[in-house]
């Protein structure tokens, strides 16, 4: 108990070991729901925009109870912007796919060429590929527009 | 690889190297150039493509991701959308040259940031001019406004306090036609274009449809800046970077024009626009006529040159909606036309304004004293694209005009007819203006014309202008194939002369 109690001298005012504590409980299970929202998007309520914002809300939650700087270590600002880029790219580049490969656009049972396992399995596949992509692009967008929000561009000490 | 595909893949190039773009441009500058002119290239040549075949074979539509129409969203690619997609895609082709180049000079270490909304933006365009779904309209429509707001911030000064009127003004607009599109599915249960055209004469409901018909004009009103919603354009465009404002300009209020001749005659009927609600069609050309009249009015007291394209080219939307709402076959072909060639212009004397501002770092009327002795190029592609503002013979300006005034005068709308003559007059005492300090007044000594590199503009800068001068003159003694060929197919049935 004294340990603790010097502990939260040290640290300035605004800085909660029971918030800290529970956010880093939390922080795992909610990435872990946020995985399951995207990954079971596809045949039930959910999807990849919704996991995508609890996969981001839960970076928010990290700067929020410790700093910026704390979540940009998890995470940091080029490899947000790598994945942003890349989640949307792997939306319309599976929709182009479907389109080079002889269907319409975004005609997923076009992409049985590549792998024979059915058209209609190839759809319900499809749509899961584009989710996971819906999925980071978002994920990456809503941690990036709270630092940038938050700290007025310069991703420094934040809120 | 089917031709299918083909206006999918034009549209899809842009959007793809958006992304691209911010990838392989964070790492080097060097993509940023040839990954964006190589799409856009690709999506010129695809649109070109695509035009050829819809003459050849018709009209046709496009399911995307087959999911079957009233369901899916569906493209429509006819005469009208196939030439506005060559038109957008070739106008953004020639910016981006100019705007590599001056993004360069402005915004250096930003210019990955700025060619990524600048694609998606092309994207968002291209987009709107193929939609054949109500909806899918809106989404795209607030994909390309977004796009512009971030690019008009990313201008210096007080750019970012227009974009935010501008997002205010923007946000009102897409509002409205969001509630059109509200109101028009709860009557139908629909979003699909002609599926709703269908449904909508067998309703006995003329007040909700006239609500739905009311909010979906007013939004795109507000969107494409006609005269008294116009107040967001002058400082949004002109403060914008010169990169964003060369492309912006010419094709954002065209292209919503084109969206209200959709939503005219595509979603209701020429009837139902025209001859439903007495009153309302006169009502609009005297609109579009006070337009005209106001902004060129303003246009004159303006001292800057950009600042006073933008109120010129409030005036031209005044002239393509007049030009629509006529209601009859001439003034219709001379507003499609109209839109084809005010394209063209606006991106001449954009271009134009761009290289001066490159090389003299101002627009200020006293500063472009003795401007055609140091960049003569330069200004005669401006003073051609100048001459079709006004409407003399040999440039397209003319021959739009021309079809506009012979459509006012056969609707007998005089006042649209003054208007017309009134805002040509205009023009000419405003670039006349112009061309008297810049050829007669000598540089001053104000001007440190010694520490400035003389002479034209970059090559990079230049081309795309001297190109687009001439696309003018080809336009314009190409006036009869196209309204022959092209423009002429477009009209609604009942009109074609």
């Amino acid at each position: 108990m004294k340990l603790l109690q010097e502990r939260v001298k040290d640290r300035p005012a605004g800085e909660n070991l029971i918030i800290r504590t529970a956010v880093r409980l939390m922080i795992p299970f909610i990435q872990l729901y946020g995985l399951y929202v995207i990954v079971h998007g596809h045949y039930s309520p959910g999807g990849g925009f919704q996991g995508g914002v609890v996969l981001g809300a839960s970076f928010i939650l990290l700067a929020l109870a410790y700093d910026l700087r704390t979540s940009l270590r998890f995470m940091s600002e080029r490899v947000n912007a790598v994945l942003g880029n890349v989640g949307v790219l792997i939306y319309t580049g599976t929709g182009l796919l479907c389109a080079l490969l002889g269907g319409l656009f975004l005609d997923y049972s076009a992409l049985d060429r590549i792998l024979p396992l059915g058209p209609v399995e190839w759809r319900s596949l499809g749509i899961f590929v584009v989710e996971v992509g819906v999925g980071i692009a978002v994920m990456s967008i809503m941690t990036s527009l709270f630092w940038d929000l938050g700290s007025g561009g310069e991703m420094d000490e934040g809120l | 690889m089917t031709s299918t595909n083909l206006h999918m893949y034009v549209m899809m190039a842009p959007l793809l190297a958006a992304f691209a773009v911010n990838l392989l441009g964070r790492v080097s500058r060097a993509w940023i150039g040839p990954l964006s002119l190589g799409a856009l290239t690709f999506s010129t040549i695809g649109a070109l493509l695509t035009l050829l075949r819809v003459l050849h074979h018709g009209a046709y539509r496009y399911t995307v991701g087959n999911w079957q129409p009233p369901f899916g969203i569906e493209l429509v690619i006819d005469p009208l959308s196939a030439l506005m997609l060559l038109l957008v895609s070739g106008v953004a082709l020639l910016a981006t040259c100019s705007a590599l180049k001056s993004v360069q000079n402005e915004l250096p270490g930003r210019e990955h940031l700025f060619f990524t909304l600048y694609m998606i933006l092309v994207a968002g365009l291209l987009g709107l001019v193929l939609t054949g779904d109500a909806f899918n309209l809106y989404v795209l429509l607030e994909i390309t406004s977004i796009t512009t707001y971030g690019l008009i911030a990313m201008g210096s000064g007080r750019a970012a306090l227009s974009s935010f009127n501008y997002i205010i003004m923007g946000s009102i607009g897409a509002c409205f036609y969001l509630l059109g599109v509200g109101y028009l599915y709860i009557l139908t249960g629909t979003l699909n274009m002609a599926d709703i055209a269908s449904i909508l004469p067998g309703l006995n409901a003329p007040a909700a449809i006239a609500t739905a018909f009311a909010f979906l004009l007013v939004g795109l009103w507000v969107k494409m800046a006609l005269f008294p919603l116009h107040i967001w354009l002058p400082n949004a465009y002109s403060q914008a970077p010169t990169g964003a404002g060369v492309m912006i300009a010419p094709l954002m209020t065209k292209v919503t024009i084109y969206l209200m001749i959709r939503v005219m005659f595509s979603i209701f009927s020429p009837d139902y626009t025209f001859f439903a609600h007495a009153g309302v069609q006169a009502g609009i050309v005297w609109a579009a006529s006070l337009a005209i009249l106001c902004a060129s009015g303003l246009a004159l007291a303006q001292r800057n040159l950009r600042r006073m394209l933008t109120y010129i080219l409030i005036a031209e939307v005044g002239y393509m909606v007049g030009g629509v709402w006529l209601a009859n076959g001439t003034g219709m072909t001379g507003a499609m036309l109209h839109i084809v060639n005010d394209a063209l212009m606006t991106l001449c004397l954009f271009l134009a304004a761009a290289a001066i501002i490159y090389r003299t770092g101002s627009l200020e009327f006293d500063r472009l004293h003795g401007l055609y002795r140091r960049m003569p190029l330069t200004m005669a592609a401006f003073t051609v694209g100048a001459f079709s503002m006004i409407g003399i013979p040999p440039t397209c300006g003319f021959f739009s005009k021309w079809y506009l005034l012979l459509g006012a005068v056969q609707a007998q709308h005089w006042e649209f007819v003054a208007a017309l003559l009134a805002s040509s007059l205009i023009n000419a005492v405003l670039f006349f203006r112009l061309f008297e300090l810049a050829y007669f007044k000598p540089a001053g000594e104000d001007v440190p014309s010694a520490s400035q590199p003389c002479g034209d503009a970059p090559p990079l800068l230049l081309s795309p202008l001297v190109l687009t001068a001439v696309a003018l003159l080809v336009v314009g003694l190409g006036t009869g194939p196209l309204i022959e060929n092209v423009i002429r197919l477009a009209l609604p049935p009942g009109f074609a002369p």
